[in-house]
């Protein structure tokens, strides 16, 4: 088992280094320091202002370790990153630090509900779905989901403000206050969004996973024993069928922290997600790299604790 | 392209295009395998089928183009231009008035329209009829989902084929490579290469295509990596067959049924991801996205200008939903697994 943690470990910590070293190829070399200069400043800056904007944040040193052994940016990205060190915006000189701290509650206060209301609503939905197979309720079903599935995500959201924001007046188009009694109200409108454009692919996806533990022999067996059809659902069928549920929900953690670009960026939500977005229009290359950075590690977290929890429930992953 | 000119270009892709798909339907004729999935599809989704092809004669028309044989006014307006059949058919009604559908008179400043009701979806802010930009959007749509699965599918099958194929040293890398990029998150990578490549239609598609291969490619190395061990494949090997032809003649053939399933299933994804990078305003020109964000905020004035933001929308949900429909179609019929799950 120790063999195994150890392989799994040194396998995430070289995804991290690879990831970096895109990164860096991203937006070191095929974007040179004197374009992202240039995008700061604007197309006409004069040389002398390229070079001092490069000086001042950090970005006039040789590129590869081969140049110049003791300072040269490779070595200063991957020690930077790895120690969160992730220095000021290009932008606007502001720490980004703080600004991802500041961005976390607000995500969260988003995705952790969206995460849960979307379990909430799309099981019983599938399992109904499921329990109906083969008749007109099931295509039905499988229909009105991939009706779901192929409307964009801007026109609901673009939808949902006009209709329930705007006409109806229910809730607030959009908008952010962390004041635990206004906030559901804010928070309203991009849930009912979230929620309809996840419910397509999230129902359709349960549903695939119940049928197949239903065409299980156990399944068989318990209805050859006369259980009724609900409790087969219920005990057998929803019961195993959690193994796969679970996996997707802890492989989704990782993005909770990271947000929704979309739905934060239309809601006025001042999460990492609205960030993200203010970085791209700004050229803010220096955010944007950590922004992805930080996205690729929790990612890597996810699947590292995904992988190792199952080396310890099951003892055949362990020995492959 | 060395003296060649955009629309004789498009119109060369056009016929190769025609050519590809009648090649496509001998093949798939003398093939029962082949012919029996395509009726079996055929018949579960006649009218998505019609609806595809209807989008893909529309921008079949929007891409045969040629100089000259205007009449008289436009040609001062537009000289020595490329016009596409589409464009010909929308050169009359043009009219620089910003009019509801069916307007007999302008939206701003109420004056008389020299052509009532010809618009039939309106017009835009810019006096563009708003039918004619959804219409020459299906181009956009199908241009950015077929040529970034050229990119995409080509590039994950040669790594997933070989790596899956030849094992060792390479598929490691290949391996490594994949978890990497599939732990970057997708809509930033995409970005981020964006940024980097510059803005454009080939280089979306080719954006779209780097960070899209990776879902497939981990398929076909899973699935080459099966067929690697089966008995025909060894005994080709025992009779000495080269591994290029044993990957050619025996490998690929199998994964033809997931390239069909992917390709099918990436294309509305891929066009859905453009409406997203329109939004962030680097997507590509003249598609539905571009349409929709430019509308978005027509939302708020008084009257409500709808008809530009629900034609794009319209165009945009119509086409996704048929694809979709189709894939799954597509995904019952070729899919041994599903095939199984559903008896």
């Amino acid at each position: 088992m120790g063999a195994y943690v150890l392989r799994r470990l040194g396998y995430g910590v070289g995804v991290a280094l690879g990831v970096l070293f895109l990164l860096f190829v991203l937006f070191f070399t095929v974007t040179a320091p004197d374009d992202i200069a240039r995008k700061a400043l604007g197309e006409k800056a004069p040389q002398v202002a390229v070079e001092q904007w490069k000086a001042n944040h950090g970005y006039d040193r040789p590129l590869w370790p081969w140049q110049d052994w003791d300072d040269n940016l490779l070595f200063d990205h991957y020690t930077k990153m790895l120690t969160f060190d992730f220095g000021l915006s290009d932008a606007d000189d502001a720490p980004i630090m703080d600004r991802i701290q500041a961005g976390m509650g607000p995500s969260l206060s988003l995705t952790v509900p969206l995460l849960f209301l979307g379990l909430i609503v799309a099981i019983p939905i599938s399992l109904l779905v499921a329990f109906f197979r083969e008749t007109y309720i099931d295509r039905m079903g499988v229909f009105i989901c991939v009706l779901a599935m192929s409307v964009s995500t801007l026109l609901y959201i673009i939808g949902a403000q006009f209709l329930i924001g705007k006409i109806l007046r229910w809730y607030p188009i959009s908008g952010f206050d962390a004041d635990p009694l206004l906030l559901p109200r804010f928070l309203a409108l991009p849930i009912i969004v979230g929620l309809m454009s996840g419910i397509g692919g999230d129902v359709r996806f349960y549903r695939t996973v119940f049928l197949e533990e239903s065409a299980r022999d156990f399944v068989r067996t318990a209805r050859a024993k006369g259980a009724g059809e609900a409790r087969i659902m219920s005990h057998h069928v929803l019961r195993n069928a959690l193994i796969p549920i679970l996996t997707r929900v802890v492989l989704a953690i990782p993005f909770l922290f990271t947000g929704s670009i979309l739905l934060e960026a239309f809601f006025g939500i001042p999460g990492l997600g609205s960030i993200t977005v203010d970085a791209i229009r700004a050229n803010d290359f220096s955010t944007l790299r950590t922004m992805v950075f930080i996205g690729s590690l929790l990612f890597v977290l996810g699947q590292l604790a995904t992988d190792l929890s199952y080396g310890f429930v099951d003892p055949r992953v362990r020995f492959e | 392209m060395m003296g060649l000119a955009p629309h004789m270009l498009s119109n060369l892709v056009v016929l190769a295009l025609l050519v590809g798909l009648l090649g496509l339907s001998r093949w798939v004729r003398r093939r029962r395998i082949w012919l029996e999935s395509a009726q079996a599809i055929w018949q579960r989704r006649r009218l998505a089928i019609v609806v595809i092809a209807a989008y893909l004669s529309i921008a079949l028309l929007d891409s045969v183009a040629w100089v000259g044989g205007v009449p008289e006014g436009v040609a001062d307006v537009l000289p020595n231009q490329s016009l596409s059949v589409l464009d010909r058919l929308f050169l009359d009604t043009r009219e620089a008035s910003y009019s509801a559908p069916f307007a007999d008179f302008e939206w701003t400043g109420g004056e008389a329209l020299r052509h009532p009701g010809s618009h039939v979806l309106g017009t835009d802010i810019l006096g563009r009829d708003v039918l004619y930009l959804a219409l020459k959007g299906a181009r956009v749509a199908l241009l950015i989902g077929g040529l970034t699965s050229l990119i995409s599918i080509p590039l994950a099958l040669l790594f997933g084929v070989t790596a899956g194929y030849f094992g060792g040293r390479f598929d490691d890398f290949v391996f490594f490579l994949i978890s990497t990029l599939a732990s970057m998150p997708g809509l930033l990578l995409l970005i981020a290469l964006i940024m980097a490549l510059g803005k454009g239609t080939f280089s979306v598609c080719l954006a779209l295509g780097v960070t899209g291969w990776v879902g497939f490619c981990r398929l076909s190395r899973a699935e080459t990596l099966k067929l690697r061990e089966l008995d025909y494949v060894e005994a080709a090997r025992a009779l000495g067959v080269s591994e290029v032809r044993i990957i050619f003649r025996h490998v690929l053939p199998n994964l033809a049924h997931l390239i069909v399933i992917t390709f099918v299933l990436t294309f509305s994804a891929l066009v859905l991801s453009e409406a997203v990078l329109s939004w962030l305003g680097i997507g590509v020109d003249g598609s539905w996205g571009q349409m929709i964000d430019g509308a978005r905020n027509e939302l708020s004035r008084d009257p409500i200008i709808w008809w530009n933001i629900g034609a794009a929308g319209a165009a945009l949900f119509g086409l996704i939903l048929a694809v979709n429909s189709v894939g799954d179609a597509i995904r019952d019929v070729l899919d041994p697994r599903t095939a199984r799950t559903s008896e």
